[in-house]
């Protein structure tokens, strides 16, 4: 019961142009599409399941069909076809009332370049969804002031958006769409109007506020080492098609295809693989007596520990033996 | 290959117009005054005589009649009355009383009030020290009729034109709808709607209010769509995905951050409707329109002056008011919301509190009530105007009259006599196949219609003369924009300078150029030219002036380390690349000159103009005014029409030539 997916996602399709139903199911390459139907496939037959509490990363290039994915998950965008289960019940089949519901109640959205309303003040921008599903002026108030205690913005409360800073503005951004208490927190590219510094102070905020708050994220970027540190698992899009999904190190560790192995090949592999993508069988004469890592320790943090060992480390997981780690291995591992 | 069958065809046609023009010369030699279709000032065709009692069976049935009787009658009695009303509150006796309710001083005090809240104290004091110079200058009733006409119309105007504009900024269909109504209201000529009016509505403040309605709500609804539409589609979006409603969306969304811009909606509707309103004169609205007009045809140049200027004053203050409540609107989020609420409270209280005070005064005593006549300034501005206008005319003749003689008779006398001299055939066919050179197929199509519904109206003469006064001012608006648009355009210091100039020569009514024109030149055609210009050249300046400013610095950047010279940077980069506005900048030129037709009409021009004038004061001249009022349209749409089209194909032109 636990592992039931918050969102189920099958087999999804969003093609713009005239007729869009006949290209759905097509094989052809966008290019062809386009000359063929004057169709452009946006999304194509993408199917994936959000566990919950999980942060769910989907990157993509510029055109990749990412941001109009994730539209289509609260229909800002009307998909062409495919399920879209949300705890189980179709959120395409949701009648317009029921759709207002969800966005009121169980889902929220971080925008790229924030949508906040430049005419109202900090506390009403964070009020707002509140404000719209009718509650109270006192009650929305306190909901807003503890939010914005949790995303640091205390005493900014009667300071208008522009009078902030970008990073500012879009935890402004971020407590609104906390506010609501949500059960799924969506997020469209949000750091990437921010500059180097800030982007990454909020991607920290944003692992902070999921230990804290433990929502279920998915997370747009087109940002490879965002998505790196973020991702519990990743999915990666390519022309609107999923080109692989998986964790983080599954992506730089075994690359679905040049594609993807062109995309991961400047990460330092050292940071993203584990023990587990290096270790390999103990042999017969090696002893067995060295220091014991877990396998799903990052390369990065377990190399002091491996060139100090005067023996290979053993690799261990509740007691049984996986395998071995020594210098040689980390060392390859880091020269490649 | 496009490419070079289009640049190749260029000079081709190029020389084809010349021949045409050659033939039409050569035409005019050896034909002139043959098949010209005059028609003498109080002749009539049987078309006019047509119109004239069709008129009087309007008149006779308007009473019995249903449609009259269920709808015009009441449309005429619900605005008659709301303009009485407001009348009777400030400007005119009323219930009994020989002063109407608010005296002057209760009127300075509620207008300085309403500006003070909506705007600053700035603008209040300018309002009070305007509406004192009202009264000085003798038009306090006059002035407070004016006003009373443009409030009532402004109030219709943006109950209606607000939540049409609201609509056509959310439908998409609505706004394809209403763009070519509103584009028709605002190229056709003011003037010319004013006679068939009266013809449903009688003459009064009915007609004038809708005559000003016509006018100042296509602004409304234009600038309140585009605002709406124009909210950022991202916070759009982000509202939406937290589940608002589409209602919830315009209220707390796109309303709020629409606000300002509708704001300057509500200030060109104001200044529409003040312009407008002066006009409606001619079809017997009361006010300072009503001032100017009489002392236009008795060419007492001191009494129009002087109601020009309460006119001027007027449209100084309302801009400014209302400017500065746009403004308001954008600063006052700035202020903390908590003190301000409190200070706001007793601000606005205040403000209104002595007004109150005021107001009652002014209800209860007539030294507050009736304007002091001592005070009077008007009869020493009369008097100076008077002086100046005589000694501008004697000492600077030597000048006026050399630019009147080189214009008249080196650029209108050449063209009138071309136009209206030539066999009607002649010039038809000229017009037609200029347009199908310019303008291609269809705009020579329209032009044979056109041409083909003049000679229909019985008015071919009187339209040339008209159109070759039209033409000789456009082309002096023309030179006049590029010359000054270059330097707007180049220089900053030039447009800080002449930027205001222009805003102030745009937000006044048309009547009030006369005035000081007549002074200088008289009553003739050129006078009606010159004040065409005046009117029509800030809109042609401006628009060039933009297109000279949208040149990228790169470009010029470019051209100029490539060693350009100043004139060779002007005529060869930024002219060139700022040919769509030029080519705006003419058919706006044009058609602003068009809706002076009339106005020249009352000051010594003749044709159409001076038809469509007599129509309104001469009984049996009502038809052929009202033919004339339709020969100005169909000129308009002409002109209208081939002048975009030929903008179309420069602009193609110009693209294809620049791959």
């Amino acid at each position: 019961m636990k592992d039931q997916p918050v969102l189920d996602v099958r087999g999804l399709w969003k093609v713009f142009g005239p007729k869009p139903e006949r290209a759905v199911g097509s094989t052809l390459s966008r290019q062809e599409l386009k000359e063929r139907t004057g169709c452009v496939a946006a999304v194509r037959d993408v199917s994936f399941a959000v566990r919950p509490g999980e942060v769910f990363v989907v990157m993509g290039l510029s055109g990749s069909g990412k941001s109009t994915l994730v539209r289509c998950l609260t229909r800002l965008i009307e998909p062409t076809a495919g399920e879209i289960l949300f705890d189980g019940a179709d959120i395409r089949k949701a009648d317009e009332r029921h759709l207002r519901e969800l966005r009121r109640h169980r889902l929220a959205m971080v925008f790229q370049h924030f949508g906040l309303l430049p005419h109202r003040c900090v506390l009403d921008n964070v009020a707002y969804g509140l404000e719209i599903r009718g509650s109270g002026r006192a009650e929305r108030y306190k909901r807003a002031r503890e939010v914005l205690e949790l995303v640091g913005l205390t005493g900014f409360e009667n300071s208008y958006p522009d009078q902030l800073s970008g990073g500012m503005q879009q935890r402004v951004g971020l407590a609104r769409a906390l506010a609501v208490d949500p059960d799924l927190l969506l997020f469209d590219e949000p750091f990437s109007a921010l500059d180097p510094l800030i982007r990454r102070e909020m991607q920290n905020e944003v692992i902070r506020l999921h230990r804290e708050v433990g929502k279920t994220m998915v997370f747009i970027t087109h940002d490879l080492s965002e998505a790196l540190k973020l991702g519990d698992r990743i999915l990666i899009m390519r022309d609107g098609a999923l080109v692989q999904m998986g964790t983080p190190d599954e992506v730089v560790g075994a690359p679905a295809d040049d594609y993807v192995r062109d995309f991961v090949s400047d990460v330092p592999r050292s940071h993203v693989l584990t023990l587990r993508w290096v270790m390999r069988d103990a042999l017969p004469e090696e002893p067995l007596d060295g220091p014991e890592l877990d396998p799903d320790l990052v390369i990065r943090d377990a190399v002091r520990v491996v060139l100090s060992a005067d023996r290979p480390v053993r690799v261990v997981r509740d007691g049984e033996l996986l395998g071995v780690v020594t210098s040689a291995e980390i060392l390859e591992m880091i020269a490649r | 290959m496009t490419t070079l069958s289009l640049t190749a065809r260029v000079p081709a046609r190029r020389y084809l117009l010349g021949a045409i023009l050659a033939a039409w010369v050569l035409g005019h030699a050896l034909l002139a005054g043959r098949d010209t279709l005059a028609l003498g000032g109080a002749e009539l065709t049987p078309l006019h005589e047509g119109a004239n009692q069709a008129w009087d069976t309007v008149d006779d049935n308007r009473n019995s009649n249903p449609f009259f009787l269920y709808f015009f009658n009441y449309v005429r009695l619900i605005l008659d009355e709301s303009v009485r009303f407001v009348q009777a509150l400030i400007s005119q006796p009323s219930f009994g009383r020989p002063v109407p309710v608010l005296g002057w001083l209760g009127v300075v005090a509620l207008a300085a009030a309403v500006t003070y809240i909506f705007g600053n104290i700035r603008v209040a004091l300018l309002t009070v020290a305007g509406f004192v110079s009202f009264g000085l200058l003798g038009l306090w009733a006059e002035s407070m009729d004016t006003l009373a006409l443009t409030l009532t119309a402004v109030a219709y105007s943006l109950a209606v034109g607000i939540p049409l504009g609201i609509w056509a900024g959310l439908s998409g269909r609505f706004n394809r709808f209403v763009t070519p109504v509103l584009d028709f209201m605002q190229t056709m000529p003011t003037f010319v709607y004013l006679a068939p009016l009266t013809l449903f509505f009688l003459i009064g403040p009915a007609s004038a209010t809708i005559a000003t309605m016509i006018y100042a709500i296509p602004p409304a609804i234009r600038i309140t769509a585009h605002a709406i539409r124009e909210v950022s589609p991202v916070t759009l979006e982000a509202s939406a995905s937290l589940g608002a409603t589409a209602a919830q969306s315009l209220r707390q969304v796109r309303l709020p951050l629409a606000r300002r811009t509708i704001v300057v909606g509500v200030n060109q509707t104001i200044m529409a409707a003040l312009s407008m309103a002066t006009i409606a004169a001619l079809i017997d609205a009361p006010g300072l329109g009503k001032t100017v007009l009489k002392a236009l045809q008795t060419l007492d140049i001191g009494a129009a002056f002087n109601a020009g200027l309460a006119i001027v004053i007027m449209a100084v203050v309302l801009d400014r008011a209302t400017t500065a409540a746009s403004r308001r609107v954008e600063t006052r989020r700035r202020t903390g919301r908590e003190i301000s609420a409190f200070f706001r409270r007793v601000e606005v209280g205040g403000a209104l509190g002595i007004a109150a005070v005021l107001g009652y005064l002014s209800y209860t005593y007539v030294w507050a009530a009736e304007f002091p006549a001592g005070a009077d300034l008007g009869s020493y501005v009369r008097r100076a105007a008077d002086a100046a206008s005589l000694w501008v005319q004697d000492s600077l003749s030597g000048f006026t009259d050399a630019l009147k003689n080189v214009i008249t008779y080196g650029l209108l006398n050449p063209f009138e006599s071309l136009l209206a001299g030539s066999p009607w055939w002649l010039v038809f066919a000229v017009g037609v196949s200029i347009a199908a050179l310019v303008g291609g197929l269809r705009a020579a199509i329209t032009a044979a219609v056109g041409l083909a519904a003049l000679i229909g109206l019985g008015l071919w003469q009187d339209s040339m003369v008209t159109l070759a006064s039209t033409l000789v001012a456009t082309i002096l608006v023309l030179a006049l924009g590029v010359a000054t648009g270059v330097w707007i355009g180049r220089s900053d210091r030039a447009d800080a300078v002449l930027r205001p100039v222009l805003d102030a020569g745009q937000t006044m009514p048309a009547f009030v150029y006369l005035v000081p024109i007549l002074g200088l030149f008289g009553p003739t055609r050129f006078t009606a030219i010159i004040a065409a210009v005046v009117f029509a050249a800030p809109v042609a300046i401006k628009l060039v002036a933009e297109g000279i400013r949208g040149v990228p610095p790169a470009t010029v950047e470019a051209a100029r380390s490539a060693g350009s010279s100043s004139w060779q940077l002007i005529g060869k980069v930024r002219l060139p690349m700022a040919r769509a506005s030029v080519a705006l900048a003419a058919n706006q030129g044009l058609i602003y000159v068009l809706s002076m037709v009339v106005v020249g009409g009352l000051v010594g021009a003749g044709a159409l103009g001076y038809d469509v004038v007599a129509g309104f004061s001469q009984h049996q001249l009502r038809g052929k005014g009202l033919a004339a009022g339709l020969a100005i349209v169909v000129l308009g749409i002409v002109l209208d029409r081939v002048t975009r089209a030929a903008q179309v194909r420069t602009v193609r032109l110009g693209v294809i030539k620049e791959d």
